[in-house]
Order: structure tokens, then sequence, then C-alpha cells
């Protein structure tokens, strides 16, 4: 236990100091951090998922405060939250499926479920159904009406337990740990390789002699464009260099260094050069359930250019920035202002602040951030696939149950 | 512009001299030229003074009229007093008293500072002077006529005032200037006759320029007051008054003849072509010519093939080297471009004055050789200058409008004058472009654009533009109470510099780099940007990542308000940035002054496939541009095209 203590608080404390770049590296570890959250955390013999998503969310509340503005660690800890109650769900299901071979012992269901006397075990199959599989025609037939299914699925922890206790109680708890650990390594496999999967569509997008513009640097980019080079396309690519971070230069020298044919330009540059771009490729650092996305600094501006222009905007992102948050003012409440040093040597202005006194004063703006609109993206390319604006709303709804969008805990949940 | 407009134009060849461009009352009869009381010394009709105070929101009036009336208004001595009542009848008063020049002066100083101190790298001084001489009444003529919503050419009203305050000038050279106007009387019945009928292009073009004269008028809004106090408060400049009214006089009489430019002139008067730098053998033979040695750079960028790529830093030193053994190339002149090359004069405004003081400096001490005469001799020799100031650094569009003024007074010179008296007055020519398209220019755009500050504005700017830095410094006095945004880029990081001067003046400003601009424009009001060029298709030509701002502005409803001198006008035309721009040294991208830790790119010519690309300007598209504030007053983009066409010929330069 002291164990996965220190160990959370390290990593509150790199968040806290931004010691981690990258979104995916953030995801990454903080899925790790999870995994072994859950791995120590003792399951007691009932409620064994609702002890796991407490134990979970404690942990995730501390690392969401931790940097509120890296909105990964937050779709992490809700995607371990939703895989917990997935597992949970299908384990109910494994369990009913067994009760309905045997009916003779169900009588505890029968107290539960005064409200709907009839169809006990079938009820709870079908609503556990149409959470797990896409809708088809069959569940929507045979199913109750959705507004009393739904209280089905969201108390299914609570009296899955009830039915759990009655089948093998103790192989079952293991078997749930077991169950949600395989599957947060499924996740972490996934954000690993979603760079992978993402680049092998880009043949489908990417032909030849295309002129590509990007800003600042994405590993997602540069594996999507190498995957194309790979595949013998030859296209030429822009970089802007995205200040104050001057990550486009890295991306630049990458990109020359694989044989593609790159020129770096100045941030200033890109509306000058955008009419003669054919596709502008970007990563996000987030991407929000309305279609916007947050990204680096400067990317609202080409993101204008390339609408002026009528070039497509696409944007990168694996499935770990996917982030079922609608944003709220999202240039200010969801940005971060670096160092001034980044922009002006304060050893040159010193004078200046002396001046000060007598009525000028000096402000340094250097945001992280930006805000791109939804209406400015043509498209979203991510791990499973590409997708308009307007659909990622109904994608994150995959990968995130409903209960789970506030993760601090309710003071009702605990009990 | 469109043909339907430009071939009638051709049909009324003899160009009327009165062409009205503008607001007229509806019942402003065309024979109001008439309706000005006979006077012996001045028969020219009044200024549309009467129907513009009372009408028009914008007027572009045509310049030599002006002119002839701002004589008679600015010596009341002259001036019958009944006359001076008839024009003030707007209630807008140009006869007030010549008043005492006040004692700091933008272009008499200039004539001390000599070389590039005016417009130096600090620039501060510059605005202080500049700044500090409004109140005392600094160009109040023009200001009010624009209270008046009339818009003036401020060269001719200039160049009057030269005149005028030269208070010591004897009665018998205003009697030769006398006869210099006398000279314009004999035109006027010509004008006359064409007036009443105007044909079917004279009045679409009116039509047009109607429509945007009420855009500008909208922007104007209505601000008929402001108390005046003094015509044209700027002092006497030292160097040959009577000089200088000979040549106005004389320069006007010859424009008389040749006023009217047959097809053919105009038609070389269209923008040469420029150099395209794929094309082999031009280049070729640009070369051989060349003082400068250029060398290609390695790692060219495709796409700008037709742009010079040269490697950069090679040729200083050797140029450096030669100062001595060039002869062909003037010292003035040689050390000028080396300042282009070396980066030491940068900004517009700054190179155009270095460019032209440079050539005072030759032409002062050129000689006419034997067997050949001043006019051909001293327009090649200019020309091998411009080619070696081109090598060293690409001419800017207003540059090239500065040469071309040159040029026009070389050829305008009359063959009568004797050497030193063509060179004292082609040195004076130089010298009035300077003071009037340049200083006095901006402070009539200072003028025009604080009216657009309101108290809690925030206002942003991009990179460092001296107009607009005097703006924001006049309206600091006045005492508004605004805050500046300073959006600055890579490389130049010009920014700073303009961050410091506001700073240290007590402004409250705020700094940030240009991806952050979408970040800070939702608590800006206003933006204000300087240009390189304004294109006769309404293009604005600026430093790059200008048409950025400008975009983000527009994308959040923020006025864009361009400042940009008339001389920068021209008529060419372009859609985008790539067809014709410059390129700096692509060495200073890869390094990042003051951030050790970004060293990604050293060495970047060795790596195959990279190329760097220094972008110098950018062309922002009109629809971006809520106005332009110029020396004519406040106009839409879409009456570029106006202004150029009836001031960008000769004639507008004075």
């Amino acid at each position: 236990m002291p164990d996965v203590h220190s160990l959370v608080n390290d990593f509150v404390n790199q968040l806290k100091k931004r010691k981690i770049e990258g979104s995916q590296a953030t995801a990454k570890q903080a899925a790790e951090l999870l995994r072994s959250v859950i791995s120590q955390q003792r399951v007691p013999q009932t409620n064994q998922a609702t002890a796991l998503i407490n134990a979970v969310r404690a942990v995730g509340e501390k690392l969401i405060a931790a940097n509120p503005v890296e909105l990964a660690v937050g779709n992490i800890v809700r995607r371990v939250l939703h895989i917990i109650r997935e597992e949970d769900l299908s384990l109910a299901t494994a369990a009913i499926a067994g009760l309905e071979l045997s009916p003779g012992s169900d009588d505890e269901d029968d107290v539960e479920r005064d409200d709907y006397p009839v169809l006990s075990a079938a009820a709870v199959a079908a609503a556990a159904r149409s959470t797990l599989r896409p809708p088809s025609l069959q569940t929507l037939l045979e199913d109750t009406p959705i507004s009393a299914a739904n209280p089905h699925t969201s108390s299914s922890g609570g009296d899955s337990e009830g039915k759990s206790r009655s089948v093998d109680k103790s192989s079952r708890g293991r078997k749930l740990k077991h169950d949600v650990i395989e599957a947060v390594n499924e996740l972490i496999q996934d954000i690993s390789t979603c760079y992978e999967q993402i680049a092998e569509q880009a043949v489908e997008h990417i032909h030849q002699n295309e002129v590509i513009l990007t800003l600042g640097s994405s590993k997602t980019v540069l594996e999507f464009l190498c995957a194309a080079k790979e595949k013998k396309r030859s296209f030429k690519v822009f970089v802007a260099e995205g200040a104050p971070r001057y990550q486009g230069h890295l991306l630049a020298k990458e990109l020359a260094s694989r044989g593609l044919q790159t020129t770096v330009i100045t941030d200033s540059a890109v509306f000058a050069m955008i009419s003669r771009v054919n596709m502008v490729i970007v990563g996000a650092h987030a991407v929000m359930a309305n279609g916007g996305i947050i990204a680096p600094v400067g990317l609202n501006m080409v993101a204008l250019a390339a609408e002026r222009h009528a070039v497509p905007f696409v944007v990168l992102a694996g499935s770990h920035k996917l982030c079922p948050l609608y944003p709220h003012n999202p240039e200010v409440l969801l940005n971060e202002l670096r160092s001034p040093s980044e922009l002006l040597d304060f050893g040159e202005f010193s004078d200046c602040m002396d001046s000060a006194s007598g009525g000028g004063s000096l402000h340094v703006v250097n945001p992280t951030f930006d805000y791109v609109p939804p209406k400015l993206v043509s498209l979203f390319i991510t791990d499973t696939g590409g997708h308009n604006p307007s659909y990622m709303y109904r994608l994150i709804a995959d990968y995130y149950s409903a209960d789970d969008l506030v993760v601090k805990r309710r003071p009702a949940t605990g009990s | 512009m469109d043909p339907p407009r430009r071939a009638p134009r051709t049909i009324i060849d003899p160009v009327p001299k009165f062409r009205q461009v503008g607001f007229f009352a509806p019942g402003a009869p065309p024979e109001r030229s008439q309706s000005g009381p006979p006077d012996p010394t001045h028969s020219s009709p009044p200024i549309p003074n009467t129907s513009a105070a009372s009408l028009s929101p914008v007027m572009i009036p045509p310049p030599r009229h002006l002119s002839d009336n701002l004589i008679i208004h600015a010596r009341p001595s002259v001036a019958s007093p009944r006359r001076a009542e008839s024009i003030n009848v707007g209630g807008s008063n140009c006869d007030a008293p010549v008043s005492p020049a006040p004692s700091s002066s933008y272009s008499s100083r200039f004539a001390v500072g000599g070389d590039r101190s005016f417009f130096d790298g600090k620039g501060n001084n510059v605005g202080k002077v500049v700044a500090s001489s409004f109140p005392r009444g600094g160009f109040d003529l023009t200001a009010m006529k624009v209270n008046a919503n009339v818009v003036v050419p401020a060269s001719e009203l200039t160049t009057v005032s030269v005149v005028n305050d030269s208070l010591g000038i004897p009665e018998k050279e205003k009697a030769n200037k006398g006869g210099g106007s006398a000279g314009e009387v004999k035109d006027h019945p010509n004008s006359k006759q064409q007036k009443p009928k105007p044909t079917k292009a004279e009045r679409r073009a009116l039509q047009e320029a109607q429509r945007a004269a009420k855009a500008a008028a909208k922007g104007e809004g209505n601000k008929a007051s402001g108390p005046t106090t003094s015509v044209n408060a700027k002092p006497a400049k030292a160097v040959k008054p009577a000089q200088k009214v000979d040549n106005t006089a004389v320069a006007a009489s010859e424009k008389k003849g040749g006023d009217c430019p047959p097809e053919k002139d105009r038609k070389k008067d269209a923008p040469q072509p420029r150099m395209q730098y794929d094309d082999q053998s031009r280049v070729e033979k640009a070369k051989r010519r060349s003082v400068v040695k250029q060398t290609e750079a390695r790692n060219r960028v495709e796409l700008f093939r037709h742009l010079p790529q040269y490697e950069h830093g090679s040729q200083l030193p050797d140029l450096e080297a030669k100062f001595f053994d060039l002869y062909p190339v003037h010292p003035a002149v040689y050390k000028v471009g080396l300042q282009y090359l070396s980066g030491d004069i940068s900004g517009g405004n700054d190179r155009c004055i270095a460019m032209l003081q440079a050539f005072q400096e030759a032409i002062k001490d050129y000689k006419v050789p034997p067997e050949k005469s001043l006019g051909r001799d001293l327009t090649a020799k200019i020309s091998s200058y411009v080619s070696f100031l081109i090598e060293c650094r690409p001419l800017s569009i207003s540059m090239g409008n500065a040469i071309r003024f040159i040029k026009s007074q070389i050829a305008k010179l009359p063959l009568t004058l004797s050497e030193s008296e063509a060179k004292t007055s082609l040195q004076s020519d130089i010298e009035r472009f300077i003071s009037e398209k340049i200083i006095l220019a901006n402070k009539v755009i200072v003028k025009h654009a604080v009216t657009k500050i309101r108290d809690g504005d925030v206002l942003l700017t991009y990179g460092s533009s001296l107009a607009v830095e005097m703006i924001l410094l006049h309206a600091h006095e006045l005492g508004k109470q605004f805050r500046v945004v300073i959006v600055d880029s890579r490389p130049k990081l010009r920014g700073q510099h303009l961050l410091r001067r506001l700073v240290e003046k007590g402004l409250n400003c705020t700094y940030t780099h240009i991806n952050a601009v979408s970040y800070i424009m939702h608590e800006v009001t206003r933006v204000f940007l300087g240009a390189a060029s304004v294109l006769s298709n309404g293009t604005v030509y600026s430093r790059v990542g200008t048409a950025s701002v400008a975009m983000v502005a527009h994308a959040s409803r923020v006025p864009v308000i361009v400042c940009c001198e008339a001389y920068k006008f021209h008529e060419r035309v372009q859609l985008d940035s790539i067809c014709s721009n410059e390129l700096g040294d692509p060495d200073v991208i890869s390094n990042v002054p003051g951030r050790e830790d970004v060293k990604y790119l050293d060495g970047w010519a060795n790596i195959e496939n990279l190329q760097l690309l220094n972008l110098i300007y950018d062309a922002m598209p009109s629809d971006y541009v809520s106005m332009i504030v110029t020396d004519y007053g406040m106009v839409p983009p879409t009456s570029v095209p106006v202004i150029v066409r009836e001031y960008g010929r000769e004639q507008v330069w004075i």
C-alpha cells in the first residue's frame, strides 16, 4: 500500500511540475499507475467493483487536480473506470447465463426486482447486451423500453454483487480484478500502438506530389508522414516551427533524415504558404466531445488560414486524447501560461520594469494551447478510422460510461 | 482595372484637368468653377470648399487647383477679404493667418541630422519630435480638412506652405510665383470646356468613387468640429525657397503641355514585369553586370525559384574590401547598399529615406561629362545605382516609387537650366519628397488615426511600424487611456524594439508572439497595422505575419486599420505572397537567439532534403482590411486604385 501511495505522489508531483511531456507519455504512465493501484487494492468480498471504482476515483481525483489541463490523465482515469464497470457487467451476464441454466436459485433476484416481476434474468441479460454490443434490431424488439433498461445498467455494479454472492464468491472476486488488469494492459497496449494504427491509414489520405503543412512537432504526425513515405509516396512537407518551443525544427530534421522534402517556415509565413498547400495535418493535445481540439498554440491561426483557402485541416489523435467533456471558454480555462522568459529576456527588459513605476507596464503572455473550434476541423483520424467532428461525441461515448464524466466522488457512492 | 473603364479613357484622351472624384451636391453646378469672382492673379476656380464643407464626406480634389487656392488662403495680404469670406462659407477656417513656425521642425532637423539620424534604428526621437509638435499646431491645415471631411493632398498643401512660410521672400518672388499660377490660368478655359459634359466613363468613375467614399465616410463619422490654430505651421525650409518656387512654376507649366500622355506612354507606365530568377539567360546576363558577387544558396526552395536565393553573409566583407576601388558607384550609395546588406537599415521608410539621401549626395557630386546631356546621363547613373542597391537587397515598392519620382523629375528638367541649377533643383525635389511624402504624410496619418482611439481601447499591433508607433505615442500624449498589445514574430523580433520604446514612454503594453494571437485577440478592440505597400487591388503587402494577424482579427470581428503613406501605393496587383516576395537569410531561422536549448537545426545546410524558408513579406487580402489610413484620408481598400490613378501619376509628385 505505501508503495502505491508513493507512486501516486511521485506522479502527482511530476504532473504538477509539468515534467511529463506529451499526452501519450502521460496517458501511458497514468494507466500504468492505475493498474498498480488496482492490483494492490484489497478487494472485499462484497461490492468488489464499487471498491475498485472508489479506489481508482480517489487516485484519479488527485491526478486530475495535479494538472487539470492535461486532459489525457482524466481520460485514462475515466476509461479505467469504464473498464471496471464493463468487466463487472460481463461477469454479471456470464453469471446470469449460468443462472438461466439452473433457474432455481434466483430467489434473491426476485426480491430485488419487484417492479419488473416477469423478466428478471432476461431483462438483465438484455440490458447487458445492449451496453456491450451495438444495438441490433433484435435487441431493440425484445428489449424493454430504454427508460426501463437504463436503471439496470447504471446499478448493475450493485445488483450483480448480489448474484455473485450466490454463485461462487471467492473465484469471482479474483476474476474481476484479473479481468480488469487484463483490460488495462490492453489499454496501455493500445496507447503505445495508436501511432501505428493511425499511420496505417496514411496512404488513404496522402497521394503523390502532395504538399502538406504542419506546425510544431507531434510523434503521431511524424509516424503518419513517414508511413506514407514508406509506401513510396513522394510529397513535400512545410513545417512551421511552432514558437516558442520550436519543436518544428526537430520534426523537420527528423522528416528530412527520413528522406522527405522538408521546408521549415516561420509561423508568420503560414498564411503566405497555405495557398500552395493541399492538406494541413496536425496533432492535437486533446479532442473535446464537441469536436473541437485543444492544440499547441498557433494552430487556430493555421486552421483559419486553411479554412480561408479551403485546405483540409486534418487532426490526428489517438483514442486516449478523446475527452468526454464539452469545453467552456477553452481558450482561457483549458490553457496554461508559460514562462515569459521564452519570449523576452528578462535581463534585457529589466530596465523597462524600472521605468514602469512611471506608468508604463509590461505584460508578457505566453499561452501553451489554442482551441480550434469544430467548424475549422475537416477530419479526425483516430486509431479507429476517420471521423467527422460532429461524430466525435458518439465515438467518445463508446469509451466512457456516462457515470464517470464527473470523476469527483459523490458523497453517496461510497456506501 | 476592368476593361470598360479603361477603354473610354483613350477616347477622352486629353484628360480633363479637372477630374473630380467624390461627392458633389446634387445641385452643385458644373459651372461652379466659373462662379469664383474673376481675380487677376488667381483665376483658378475656388476649391470645392463650399460644397465640400456642406456635404461631401470624402473628396479627392484635384491637386493643382487646391494648391492654388491655398495660396490664396494662406496669403491674407494678397487675397481680398471678400474672397476669403466667400470661400469660408463652409465654416472651415482655412484663412487663419500664418503662424510663426514652431521651433522644432521635422524637416529642418532632418536637414541637419544628416545620414539616417531621423528614422534611425531607434526611431525614438522621431516619434517624440513629431508627437510633441502636434499640440503646437503641426499641420493643422490638413487636419482641419479632415475634420471637414475633405481629403486633401498633403503634398500640395505643404509645398505651398514652404513658400508661404518663408516670410522673408521678397515681393519679387511672389510675383514670380504668381507667374507660375498664371501659367495655370491659361489652362483653365480648357478644363472648363470639358467640365460640364462628363463622359460616360467619367461618370462611372465618379459613381464608383462615391460608393467607396461613402464607406469611408461611414468610418469617418461626423467630426466636423475641431479648432485649428494655424495654417500650416510647418516651418520654413532652409534650402533656397526662391529656387523652389521657380522650379515648381516651371515644372508646372511644363506639365501643362504634356499633361495628357498619349496611349503609348500610358502603356509604358504599366509596371514592368519583374525579373524572374528562374530565367537562366537573364540571370546570367544580370550576373555579368553585377557588382556584388552572389553565390547561389545550396538548399534552394523549389517553390521560390523565381526569386533570388543567394548565400547570405558572404557578400558583405567582400564589398567592404572593395569600398575604395569602386568608382562607378558613388560612396554614399555604396554605403547605403552595405547598410541594406548588413541589415543596419530596415523598415520601408528608413530604407527609402536613406536611398534618397544617398542619391542627393550623388547628385551633388555629379558632373555632367562632356558632350552628354544631363538628363540622359544622370538617369543612366541613377539606374546603375539602383541596380547596385537591388543587388544588395531587392527594392521595396516604396523605393520603386521614389526612384520613379526622381527619374521623372530629371526628365522634367528644362533644358535651359544650367547644370548647377538643375542639380540644386533635383536636390530640393528629393528633399521635398522626403519631407512631404514621408514625414508629413506620417503626421497626417497620425492625426487621422488618432481619432479612432477611444478610452479603454486595447490596440493590437504587429511588428514595428513607424506610423503605428507615432499614432500610439500621440494618443498617449493626448491622455487617452488605452492598452497596447504588441505581437511579434521571429526572426526579426522588431516588436521588441517597439515594446521598449513604448514602455519607456509610459504606455501599458502586453507582449506576445504571433502564435498566441488568437488567444489575445479576444481582448483586443482594434488592430493597427503598418504596411510596406498597398497594391491597387486592395491587397496589403506587408511584413510577413501581418496577414495572419489580420485574418485572426477578422475572424474575431475586430476592425483592422492599416496605416500606410500614399507614396507606398502601387498600381501592381497581387493575389498571393508567392509570386513576388523577398527571401531573407535562411540561417536566422535555424538559430534562436537567447534559447540555447533550441539547436536542432545546426548544420542544416548539410542535410539533404531540408530547406529553410525565410519569407519577408506577405499579401493580405483586402477583405480583412476595415480601413486604410493614408495621407489622403481614411479610405476603404477599394479606393486604393482611385488614389493610385488620381495621384499616382507625376502630378502627385508635386
